[in-house]
C-alpha cells in the first residue's frame, strides 16, 4: 500500500467532498422542504389530492435512484422537444440533473417517514387542541407537526445518512463528487484500495458528523422521551 | 547428486536442441488472434473469425511465402501463451509499449490509429486550435487522451470525463458535449458508421505525437525470434508497397490507420 499517492491528489479529493456536501445538504433541503406539505395532504388532504402523491412516492421509493438519474439525465438528454426547451440550460449539466434526482428521491422517503409521524400523533392532544378551539392550521402548526418532527427524527437520520451515500452515484454523470476523485485516482494509479479506502474514510467522516449533530437534536427535543437507562449510559 | 547432473546436463542439451531447431526455415507460422475487438477482429454469426487484424496476418503470411494458422486466444492470455510456445506470434492490435517490451519481442507498427476529436458535422470547418476555447470536450477517464487533453487544453476548455466512449456518444448526441476526443479507429466503428453517429464528423488534426500516444500496434513474438520479426518486417514494408495493405484499409475505414 502506498499512500503517498492519496497526499500528492489531496486536492481533487478535497474538491470532491465540497461537491459531496452541497450535493447532499442541497437535496436534504429541497426534499425536506417539499416533503413536509406533501405529507400533510398524504395524511389530511381528500383522495383526488392524495392520488398523485401516492404514485410520486410509490414510483420513487420503489424504482433505484442510479435508474432515476439516468432517466433524467441521458433519458431526457435524448428528446428534442427537451433540448429546444428552455430548461434545457439546466438539464444539460450533470449537477442539475444529479440533484433533481436525489431531491425527489429523498422528498419520496421523507413524505412516508414524515407521514407516518403525523399518524402517530396522540389522539388525546389532537381533542386536548380541539378543546382549546384551535383550528386545523394552527393545530397543524402547534401540535402536530411539532411532535411529528421529533417522532420522524431517528427516521429521518438514518434518510439523511442514505441521502449522503446516494450521493456517490453523482459520478456516474461526470460529477466528480468523493467517489469521482476515488474513480479518477483509482484509473490514474492503478490502486484502487488506497484510492477507495479514503473515499470511505471521507464518507464516514461525513456520516458520524450527521450522526453527531442528529444527537444533540434528539437529546434538545426529545430528552423528556428518551428512558432513563439510555440516557445512564452516555 | 551425479545423476540430478546428468539430468540437468540433459536437460539443457535437449532445451539447445529445440532452440536450434527453432532457428529453422519457418514455413508454419501459428498466429494468435483475438476475436472480441470489431472492425480488427470479430467472430461471424458462423463462428469464423474476420476483421482488419485476421486479413494483415493472411496478407503478411502470404508476402512471407509461409504458412499462416490462426488461434484464437483472450485478450488477458495472450503474452503468456505466446511465452509458453502455444503459438509464434501475436496479430491482436496490441500497442507497443515499454511493459511488452520487457517480455517480448517487438517489430515495427503494422498500423498506428491517429487519435482525432468529432463533433456535429460542419461545426467546425475551419479548424484551428483556438475554436476550442470554452467549449466542452469529452474523453474516456484516464486515457491516454484524457493526459494530452489535460495537458495540453486543460486551461481553455471544459473537460468531462466519462467511465467509457458509450457515455460520451450519448451525452454529444444529447448536446452537452461540442467534441469528443478519442482514437479514431474506435470513434469511427463505435459512432461515426451507427445510425445516431451520421450527423458527426471527425474534425481537426491527426493527433499521433510519440510522446503522448505511443509507437502504435506492432506483431508480438518471443524475444529469442528476431529472425520472425525481421521476416515480418520485412513483410509489413511488402503489402505496404504493393498495395495489399491499402486494399485492407478501404475495406474496414475510409481514412488511413497507418500514419507515418
Amino acid at each position: 500500500m502506498d499512500f503517498s499517492i492519496i497526499q500528492e491528489s489531496w486536492p481533487i479529493y478535497f474538491d470532491g467532498l465540497v461537491t459531496t456536501v452541497w450535493l447532499t445538504v442541497a437535496a436534504l433541503v429541497i426534499g425536506l422542504l417539499l416533503a413536509v406539505p406533501l405529507a400533510v395532504v398524504r395524511v389530511q388532504g381528500g383522495a383526488l389530492a392524495q392520488a398523485p402523491i401516492r404514485a410520486f412516492v410509490y414510483f420513487f421509493r420503489g424504482t433505484p435512484l442510479l435508474i432515476q438519474m439516468f432517466l433524467i439525465y441521458y433519458g431526457l438528454g435524448q428528446f428534442q422537444w427537451m433540448q429546444q426547451s428552455v430548461l434545457w440550460s439546466l438539464f444539460s449539466e450533470a449537477w442539475f440533473c444529479a440533484l433533481l434526482a436525489f431531491a425527489l428521491n429523498t422528498c419520496a422517503y421523507s413524505v412516508e417517514i414524515i407521514r407516518g409521524a403525523i399518524v402517530a400523533t396522540s389522539p388525546g392532544e389532537i381533542e386536548a387542541a380541539r378543546a382549546c378551539g384551535m383550528s386545523r392550521m394552527l393545530m397543524l402548526w402547534r401540535i402536530i407537526l411539532p411532535s411529528a418532527f421529533r417522532r420522524a427524527l431517528p427516521a429521518y437520520s438514518n434518510e439523511m445518512i442514505f441521502m449522503l451515500h446516494g450521493t456517490a452515484l453523482a459520478s456516474t454523470v461526470t460529477i466528480v463528487d468523493i467517489t469521482g476523485a476515488a474513480r479518477i485516482i483509482q484509473s490514474r494509479y492503478y490502486s484502487p484500495w488506497e484510492a477507495f479506502l479514503t473515499a470511505a474514510l471521507l464518507y464516514m467522516c461525513l456520516t458520524f458528523t450527521i450522526v453527531f449533530f442528529v444527537r444533540r437534536l434528539e437529546k434538545h427535543w426529545q430528552g423528556h422521551l428518551l428512558p432513563a437507562r439510555v440516557s445512564d449510559f452516555e | 547428486m551425479k545423476k540430478i547432473a546428468v539430468f540437468l546436463c540433459c536437460f539443457f542439451l535437449a532445451l539447445s536442441f529445440t532452440t536450434a531447431s527453432f532457428a529453422k526455415e519457418w514455413k508454419t507460422v501459428r498466429v494468435a488472434v483475438e476475436g472480441a475487438y470489431p472492425p480488427f477482429s470479430y467472430i461471424q454469426p458462423d463462428g469464423s473469425i474476420e476483421g482488419f487484424d485476421i486479413d494483415i496476418a493472411h496478407a503478411l503470411g502470404q508476402a512471407m511465402g509461409v504458412e499462416i494458422v490462426l488461434v484464437q486466444q483472450n485478450w488477458d492470455g495472450m503474452i503468456p501463451g505466446l511465452l509458453a510456445r502455444k503459438y509464434d506470434a501475436i496479430i491482436a492490435s496490441m500497442s507497443i509499449t515499454e511493459e511488452r517490451r520487457k517480455k517480448v519481442g517487438f517489430t515495427d507498427k503494422y498500423y498506428q490509429t491517429p487519435v482525432k476529436f468529432i463533433a456535429k458535422k460542419g461545426a467546425y470547418t475551419n479548424f484551428t486550435e483556438a475554436v476550442l476555447k470554452g467549449k466542452t470536450i469529452g474523453v474516456q477517464r484516464e486515457t491516454i487522451h484524457d493526459k494530452y487533453l489535460t495537458a495540453q487544453y486543460g486551461k481553455d476548455v471544459k473537460i468531462k470525463r466519462y467511465g467509457n466512449l458509450d457515455e460520451a456518444y450519448l451525452d454529444i448526441t444529447a448536446g452537452r458535449l461540442d467534441l469528443i476526443i478519442a482514437d479514431s479507429a474506435a470513434l469511427y466503428t463505435g459512432f461515426l458508421t451507427k445510425e445516431n453517429g451520421s450527423d458527426y464528423e471527425f474534425v481537426g488534426p491527426d493527433m499521433m505525437d510519440e510522446k503522448w500516444f505511443g509507437e502504435g500496434v506492432g506483431i508480438e513474438v518471443r524475444k529469442q525470434n528476431t529472425k520472425l520479426a525481421e521476416m515480418f518486417n520485412k513483410a509489413i514494408q511488402t503489402i505496404r508497397a504493393n498495395g495489399e495493405y491499402k486494399k485492407i484499409q478501404d475495406k474496414y475505414f475510409n481514412f488511413d490507420v497507418y500514419g507515418k
